[in-house]
This record gives C-alpha cells, structure tokens and sequence, in this order.
C-alpha cells in the first residue's frame, strides 16, 4: 500500500481533523502501535482497498462555491422567475430572525436532547412548538416533529391500525396529495392493510357518498383540507359520514390553519401535515418537517419524540424526553415507530415563525393568500376559454383549465418568465388540460395580473 | 486540568444559584402581550372582498386563541437565551457514541442556502432544475464509489427511514422469487431501530446473542440461517466498535441459503476509505449522512439516509431515479416496474445532501481516508488513557469508538448515570450510556476525527478525576450535576403525569 | 430483602396471585417492582376479557424501561385496579395491597399448584440475583 499518503506526513493534514504530524506519532506511542494501518488490523485485507477511492477533491471553499454555484445556476427557479408552484411546497414569507438564529452553534450543532440537563434549549423549544401545533389544530398533544407530510400520514394511519385490532382497510380521499398516498401504500406493501381510495364530486370536494360506502368496516379515513385541487372540504360533512372510526386529517399547507377552522373541534382524531409553509425553503422539497398532533386519549399510542414539563431536584421547571417507552431504543421491534432521527432544526424553524408571526399575523398571511388568490380567480373567471372546474371554496390554490394541454401553455409561460403551475395529468389520468396554480402573501397585484393577461397570451398563442 | 470549583456544599449551592439565575427563560407563550408584533407584511395591494363570499363562515376560525404576540426583539432574545442552555460540539468534545457528532463545516451551510438550491420547487419540470438533478447524480455517483455499489437511493431522510426502505427492497426481492420469508436476524448489540424498522417492514425478529468478543459467531448464524430468515441486519462495526471480521463469511453463509446481508452503516465513519461495504459481501447499507458526512444534528435532525445495494436489489430500489441522457442532461426515470415505490414525497432532503457533497468533496480521496484512520486513532488513545481506570467489558480492539462500563465505580454505588452527569461538571457533554445493551452500565465514547489532542486529553483527565472522585467522594458524583442550568429531573413525575404542552 | 408474603403464589414472570376462593388477586412482587424503578404506568386488560394462564394480560412502564405483564392462572377479568391510572406509583409503594392490578375469576384454582410458594420464590429470585 506504498501508494497511499502517509498520516503522520504533515502535509497530509486536513482543516477539518486536527491531530497531524508530532502528535500523531506520540499518540500512536500511547496506544502502542507503530503506525496508523496497525489500527485496521480487524479488517480483513482482502477487503481493504489498496487505492484511494475515485474522488475529486479535496476542495478549498473556493472551488467548491465555483463548482456548487456553477449548479444552482443551471436552475430556473423563484430565484430569477415568478413562481405560482404550490402541490404540498409553498414559498411564503421567511423573517430573517429565523435563519440568523438557526445557525447559532448551540442548536444547529447539538444532538439529540438525551441529557437534559445541557439541552434545556432544545427541549423548551420542542415544548413551545408542540404547543404551538395543539392550538393551531385544535387538538391535544403534538410530537416534536415527523420527517415530512407523506411520511407522517404513514405514520398516523399505522397508527390508527393499532388502535383498532383486527380491521384491515384504511380510506383515502383521491384528493390527498397524491405522492403522499403513494409513500402510504410503500409504507403499508407487506402489513396487509388495504388502501381504498375515494375521488371527489363536481365541486371538488371528496364525495360524501361514496365515503361512506367504502368507510364501512374501515379502521381510518384520511382527509387533506386544502386538498390536492386546492379546495377546502367541509370536515363537520364528512365527520357525520364517517360514524365510528379514526378520522385523520392531513395538511399539506400549514398556513390555511391561520383562518381555516382547525379539524380537532370538527370531529378529527388525528392531524398530520407538512409544516413546510411555515416560512421554510421549498428547497427542492426537503428538508422540511412533518408534524401529528392527536387527542389526548391516543398519546401512548403516538410514533416520536414527545417532551414534557416536570421539575429539577432544586424543584426548578424543566423540560424532558418522556413517554420514551413508546420508542424504538426501548421497545424495539414493537415500538409505535422505527423513526429515531427526526427535523428537530426544521421544527425549531417553525417554532421561531410561528412566534414571530403570532396570533395576528398568521392570520393575516392567511387572509392576505385568500385575497389575493381570489383576485386572480377573479380575473381568469372573466377570460373566455380558461375554466376554474372546481366550484368549492378555496384557500391559496386552484386548479385552471385551458383548451390546451397545460404542458404546453405552462411552457409558455415560462419564456415569459413565470413558473406558472403544476400540470395535474401527471397525477390524475384525464386531467391534461389542467395545472393546479398557487397564490401567497407574497405576491403582488402586478405579478398576478401580469400572470393573468400572459394566461390569457398564452392561449391564444396556441389558438393560432 | 483543574476539578470544577466544587468543593463543599455552600460553594455548590452558590454556584448553583448563580447559573439558575442566568438560565431563566420563561416559555414564549409567557412572554406574550397584547398588542405586540413581530412581522409587518407589505399592504395587501388587491380589492379586498367579503371573508364570506370566500368561504363560509362554518369552514372558517375567528382566531387562534392563545397563540403568541411577541415582538422580534422578544423571539431573537428568547431564543438567544435558549440556546445557551445547550451544549454543542462547536463548543467542544460531545463523545456521544454511536451519533458520531463531528465537526460541521459552515462552508456546507452557505452553499445550501445558494438561492438556486434553496428556492427550487421539488416539482418543477426536468429542465428547469437541471441543477440539481446533476447534484443528486453526482452524489449518487459518490456514495457507489465509497460503498462500491452499482446504485445507491437518496430518497431516506434518515438512518432509520433507510433501513425501512432497505429491508422492503428485500423483502420485494424475496418475494419475487416466491418467498418472502419470515425472520430477520439481528444481533443482541444492535440499535433499536433495526428491529422495529424490520418489524414494519413485515417481518419478525430473532435475536442473535454475540460471542464473547461482541460479535456474531459463525456458528451461531450458520445454525440461525435456513429457507426462513431473510436477512441478518449487522452493524459494521457493530456498536462495541469491533469489526466483524469474518463479515465475508457471514455474507457466505446467508447468501448460500438465499438470505441477504444488510448493514446499518451509523458506523461507516470508522472505514470510510479504507475498505468498502460492497467488497465485503454486504448487500444493502445505509449511510446517515448527519454521521459520517458532517451535516448538522440540528437537536435531533434533519438527516438523510441514502441507501446502497448490491446489483441483486437494483431493480428494486425507490421511483424515481436520477439518470443521466448521452447529451449529458438528466432526467427523473420513473420506469422501475419492481421498485418498491416512493418511501418519502418528492426528493429526499435534498438539501442535506447538497451539504453532504459539499463535505465530501472538501474531504477528496485523501481526506476521506483520513476521517477513518484518525476518528480511530482518537477512540484507540482514549481507550489506552482510561483503560487503568474504568473496566472496559470487551477486550476485542475497536475502531472508531470505546465501551467501558462502571463495574469498577459501582463498588462505591457510582453508576454510569452519574458518571455521566459528573463530566458535565467538567463541561464535557456526557458519552452514549447505557447502550449497547450488552454491556451492563455501559458507558459509550466516540471522539470522532474532529478532535484536538488537547480536548481528548482534557476529556480523559475529566473521566480519571472523576473515576478518583467515585472512590474518595462519590456523594460529589452521585449528586452531579452541580453547574447545569438546571439539575437531575424527575422523569418518573413527566411520564405519570404528562404535561405536554403550555395551558394558559 | 424485598418482601414476600407467605399467602401468595409466584410466578417466574415475578407476578404474584392470592387467591380468596376462586377469585385470585394479581399484581407484581416487592422484588419485581424494585428492580423496575418508578413505574409511570401500567396497561390492564379491560374487565369481562377471558385470559389463559402465561398469555399477556397488559404492560409495565418505568421511565425506561418496559415489562409485558402476564397471568398466572386462567380466568375471567372481574375487576381492574383504576386507581393505578391516577397513580401508577402504587405499585412501587404497595405492592401486594393498593398497588395490585386486576382480580381474576379462575377457571382452573388448581393451575395455582403449578405456581411458587414464597419459599420457592425466594430461592428462585436469589437464583437471578447470582447471575
């Protein structure tokens, strides 16, 4: 192996690792070997690599923000183009309070808070975010965070299987955010639950009927409000129609919960959702941080962390891991869950919105996304040849429709500088002329008018 | 190194006052007053129309009770104050084994937050992020070359989450060819999360008891493996630190019996570069990247999980796929008929990726190496420091990390938990404890390669004072902490009567 | 020495069970519950539940740990202990009185004889103690 680089060669030192040269020698001296290789004497050599591995680098900073930059800059995004992208990740306001504080050291290099006693910072921070998705939900008790929207709606219709021995069908409205219907029947291939999907009516809401048909002799039904077609579903409806079984609600655009009427009041047992809306990056979709909140009486029954207020020996307040038993490091393989790493940081983000947002102000992101919304529905509602097919209320998204295929007039769109929608045929056949178009606070009067009349150019572009 | 200045029961409490004083920070829901705000947001700039002709009032909330109103000088100071009650590895040695909490490069931060990483849309069309596609690509093409797998997912957004999404691919697998199969294996020192990942997976579990070294026994798998049993889920090195050595016979024995070996790869730092997972036998790994690729803990996430296998499982993996055109652009491949499916929405954590990348390739080939040889040379000197004076249970050389137990303090009735608590005093974030399971009182320590020699040897003179100190004044230990912000907690009171949220 | 009252029977899953004609009483031992350390909950079977002799009746949780509790003998559940809902510390405080946790009406008194005696329980726990 005389072409590898030797350690304790002092120009072999990296910025990263500190020990080099004297100190690795008089370490070795310590351990009682002669050099670094006697270390791997456990691995057998015929499976050692005799070469280095076929890698570029190492890089200074500088070459790396060359190459990395050189990349983000082969991408068309918000960045350099009006977006109206929505489909479970929407760009709202970012304070900068919340970046500048994330980087911090304290949190964004601490682990896991199993020692309480030097991670009062995280704790009380999970504890505040926990609060903060009891009041915003109108339920009990919320976990300190899930990976994302999908996966908890894995996770929480596992869940409802547990609460009810023996029933093996769960219900899904054809209106939940499609890709996360998807990771369910990934998550549920080999636990022989069936998936029974229901579509939706006229309006665009989930059909009422046809619900409750197939909820007969079902564990669980799950619902998303604002739904995948942008329209909000009438939960106290489809609580009287789903008699006897857990109801689950999914979100998949967390500020709706600042003016639309939270699901624990109205019938739901159990809220999971993306809080990515919450003032995170759309960052080509993650990391973001999925969140559940249940009633009080399914806690035991609930994956993730929870922490909870008790007291110090000094009887000081203090904040603590609790309900562990539940988790995968204690009751291993019948745990409620196998997640172990979750999106702490990104929940600790959502925390800092949510407070600086507060009470006032996301209600008035949420009012501000209805209005503005609706001024654009408005103005295409007036355009010859553009469709809004859904007639049910909605909250910051919708889907428009076009005698063309919307590929086409997304596209061009795009020359125009807008990135104008998300074609719905790629997630429900028979729906090529449909794009789905989302509106936030941050939007303004002339982006959406512009957006409107290069709509409007676009069709009779392709007229021609 | 100096004993932390307690030294009698006055000067403790004192001391104690003092920091409790500086560490109250009231819960933000208490700081709330009416009439305080912490946003503006520009006008709306659109006629406003009637709430009611937007949605009816029965589908609408009038407010949020009891949600916040603070200022922005309220939130920055409140979560200023927080922070300081953590400790962090930017602060110092944090030798939780096993989490492998290493340095985390800013230069990783400043590249994820480039804007045209940071504002892409997960569901823009192909030729729009073309970016990133290549990143994903390239990072794909990165982690095959260090594990020597023909293909590796990036969709797991943690280690566990890649265990998940490794084991269904298994069991896809098996079941393709006509048996599914029961049981996984899964030795006695192994993390939580492989026997519930396996369990959610469909499958039951059989625990394999180690061999007097830590480690799985040929005859003991021989004799466990036949038509049932699916996989073996191993630690490599397992979580004693000891590289399974005969790894490639193991890897024999299951695939003789058409069984697959999978490897939790937390530990991967401890032979990154110098030998590969693929070389040995093993059929799918996952890598936590917030591990061995240096991206923030964040307090408990987020992570990623990429997951590698060998060329039996590569039909198998997660839609959609990176791949990349002769011309050189890319493109999603959705055209996997036996895949599993999508394991998450949209794709992975893409951006701790972009760090992980970042990290790797500020490594290279050299560095990569490095990580390894001296992440091992730090555990192996802390072993031989403290090795006189805390019993190590496993005398088997160990690679990346070192477990001693308190067999020779509990004579004094010190327990691992207060040993832990002690270094605390010694401004040292406390090991892994009581993990792995196979060691009783055990106490788990991972420097990692971040470490000064300077820190490791202030940490080992930590452990001796506190090993001299079990033995002379083993009340100090048993009361520890002393200089926290706050103190031991009463954790039975949290779980009996749980109070999991703020109330008005 | 943790207390083992002579008019109990013992099972090797360190439940105890004390029988008032056919109805016997079950919980867990002074020892069983000394080594489990603050128990913070404990999950009973509802009441009318017919349970077999060695099947799973609930579970015992400590702050860190978690034990599945299991019948001594056969039988109907007649009547749960509620107060442990409230206070689960029962169990640590009294374990053969306050903190016991379901009543069964036995089907088989006679599968009482396969259990220990405090005689035997004794020698059986210094026995795990040794190892």
């Amino acid at each position: 192996m005389s072409n590898l680089p030797d350690p304790t060669d002092p120009h072999s030192s990296h910025r990263y690792i500190p020990n080099a040269g004297e100190d690795i020698r008089e370490m070795l001296e310590v351990v009682g070997i002669d050099s670094i290789d006697r270390l791997f004497d456990t691995i057998p050599d015929d499976v050692k690599l005799d070469r280095l591995l076929d890698l570029p680098g190492p890089w200074s900073e500088v070459e790396s923000r060359r190459w990395f930059r050189g990349l983000a800059a082969r991408n068309k995004t918000a960045a350099d183009h009006v977006s109206f992208l929505g489909g479970g990740a929407y760009a709202h306001y970012q304070p900068a309070v919340v970046d500048q504080l994330l980087l911090r050291a304290e949190f964004l290099t601490a682990y896991t808070p199993y020692q309480p006693e030097v991670s009062q910072g995280t704790l009380q921070s999970i504890f505040e975010y926990q609060t903060h998705q009891c009041l915003l939900t109108g339920l009990d008790v919320a976990n300190a965070s899930l990976y994302d929207g999908s996966t908890a709606l894995c996770e929480a219709v596992l869940m409802a299987q547990r609460l009810t021995k023996g029933k093996t069908k769960a219900v899904i409205a054809k209106s939940v955010h499609p890709q996360y219907t998807q990771t369910v029947r990934t998550y549920i291939q080999n636990l022989g639950i069936e998936l029974v999907e229901v579509g939706w009516g006229e309006d665009g809401r989930v059909d009422l009927d046809a619900l409750r048909a197939a909820c007969d002799g079902a564990f669980a039904v799950a619902i998303q409000s604002p739904n995948f077609l942008g329209v909000v579903e009438d939960y106290d409806a489809i609580a009287a129609a789903t008699e006897g079984i857990t109801r689950i609600a999914v979100i998949a655009e967390a500020t709706s919960l600042g003016v639309l009427a939270p699901p624990g009041p109205h019938g739901f047992d159990i809220c999971v959702g993306e809080g990515q809306a919450w003032g995170i990056p759309t960052q080509f979709g993650g990391p973001y941080v999925g969140f559940m909140v249940v009633r009080d009486a399914l806690k035991r029954h609930m994956p993730g962390r929870l922490v909870g207020e008790t007291v110090d020996v000094d009887g000081r307040r203090a904040y603590v891991l609790t309900l562990a038993t539940r988790e995968q490091h204690i009751r291993r393989a019948k745990a409620t869950s196998n997640i172990c790493t979750n999106e702490a940081l990104i929940a600790l983000a959502a925390n800092m919105y949510l407070s600086l947002l507060g009470k006032e102000g996301l209600r008035e992101v949420a009012l501000q996304c209805m209005q503005k919304t609706a001024r654009l529905r408005n103005i295409l509602h007036k355009i010859k040849s553009i469709e809004l097919p859904f007639a049910g209320p909605v909250y910051n998204e919708f889907v428009v429709r076009t005698p063309f295929p919307a590929q086409e007039i997304l596209a061009d769109l795009e020359h125009e500088k807008i990135l104008g929608g998300i074609p719905l045929g790629t997630f429900y056949d028979g729906h090529e002329r449909d794009f789905l178009v989302a509106v936030t606070e941050l939007h303004t009067r002339e982006q959406i008018e512009h957006f409107a009349a290069a709509l409007s150019a676009a069709i009779s572009r392709e007229r021609r | 190194m100096t004993t932390p200045s307690i030294t009698n029961s006055d000067e403790a409490t004192t001391q104690r006052d003092v920091a409790q004083k500086s560490s109250t920070e009231p819960l933000i829901f208490e700081r709330s007053k009416r009439g305080r705000r912490g946003y503006q947001l520009p006008p709306l700039d659109v006629p406003e129309q009637s709430l009611d002709e937007l949605l009816p009032a029965s589908l609408r909330r009038d407010e949020i009770a009891d949600e916040v109103e603070v200022s922005e000088v309220d939130v920055i100071r409140h979560f200023t104050r927080l922070s300081k009650l953590n400790v962090s590895i930017d602060a110092g040695l944090y030798p939780l084994g096993s989490c492998t909490m290493k340095h985390n490069p800013r230069i990783n931060e400043e590249i994820a937050r480039t804007p045209g990483f940071a504002l892409s849309h997960p569901l823009q069309p192909e030729h729009q992020v073309q970016g990133n596609l290549e990143l994903l690509w390239t990072i794909e093409q990165t982690l095959k070359e260090i594990f020597g797998m023909p293909r590796v997912t990036l969709q797991p957004v943690a280690g566990a989450h890649g265990e998940l999404t490794g084991i269904l691919m298994v069991h896809k697998a098996l079941a393709k060819s006509g048996n599914a199969r029961k049981y996984i294996l899964i030795p006695d020192s192994a993390h939580g999360t492989n026997p519930a990942s396996a369990a959610f997976a469909g499958y039951e579990i059989r625990e394999l008891k180690s061999n007097s070294r830590g480690t799985v026994e040929l005859s003991t798998l021989e004799a466990a493996v036949n038509e049932d049993v699916a996989a073996l889920m191993v630690t490599v090195p397992n979580t004693l630190g000891v590289f399974e050595s005969e790894i490639r016979a193991m890897a024999d024995i299951l695939h003789a019996k058409g069984a697959y070996l999978y490897c939790d790869g937390a530990n991967l730092n401890s032979f990154v570069g110098i030998a590969r997972p693929g070389d040995m036998g093993i059929d799918v790994i996952h890598s936590n990247l917030h591990k061995t690729f240096s991206t923030p803990h964040g307090g408990g996430g987020p992570g990623a999980g990429p997951v590698g296998v060998s060329a039996k499982l590569v039909d198998f993996v997660p839609t959609p796929t990176v791949e990349r055109r002769e011309d050189g652009t890319f493109y999603l491949d959705f055209n996997h008929p036996d895949s599993i499916g999508r394991m998450r929405a949209f794709h992975g954590n893409f951006n701790v990726l972009v760090r992980a990348l970042t990290y790797m390739r500020s490594m290279g080939p050299t560095g990569m190496r490095r990580i390894a040889q001296l992440a091992v040379l730090n555990a192996n000197y802390i072993r031989a420091r403290l090795r006189n004076h805390y019993h190590l249970p496993y005398d088997a050389p160990t690679l990346h990390e070192v477990v001693f137990s308190d067999k020779l303090q509990t004579a004094h009735d010190v327990h691992t938990l207060d040993i832990a608590k002690r270094l605390m005093d010694y401004g040292f974030h406390p090991p892994t404890i009581y993990f792995p399971l196979i060691v009783s009182g055990a106490l788990m320590i991972e420097p990692t390669e971040s470490e000064p020699r300077e820190e490791l040897d202030a940490f080992c003179e930590a452990m001796i004072a506190i090993a001299r100190e079990s033995e002379e004044r083993p009340e100090l230990v048993r009361s520890a902490p002393h200089t926290t912000p706050v103190r031991r907690l009463d954790e039975a009171r949290a779980a009996r009567q749980p109070i999991l949220r703020w109330k008005r | 020495m943790s207390s083992i009252p002579e008019d109990n029977k013992y099972a090797k899953s360190h439940e105890y069970a004390h029988a008032e004609s056919d109805v016997a009483t079950i919980g867990i031992t002074d020892y069983a519950q000394a080594q489990l350390g603050d128990v913070v909950f404990v999950e009973l079977p509802q009441v009318g539940t017919q349970l077999d002799a060695n099947e799973e009746l609930g579970s015992i949780e400590s702050v860190k740990a978690v034990s599945e509790l299991f019948a001594p003998v056969s039988g109907e559940v007649v009547e749960i202990n509620e107060a442990l809902n409230d206070n689960p510390a029962l169990v640590n405080t009294d374990p053969y009185g306050d903190g016991w946790m379901i009543r069964i009406r036995m089907s088989d008194p006679t599968e009482l004889d396969e259990l220990m005696n405090a005689e035997e329980y004794e020698e059986y726990i210094e026995k795990e103690e040794g190892h």
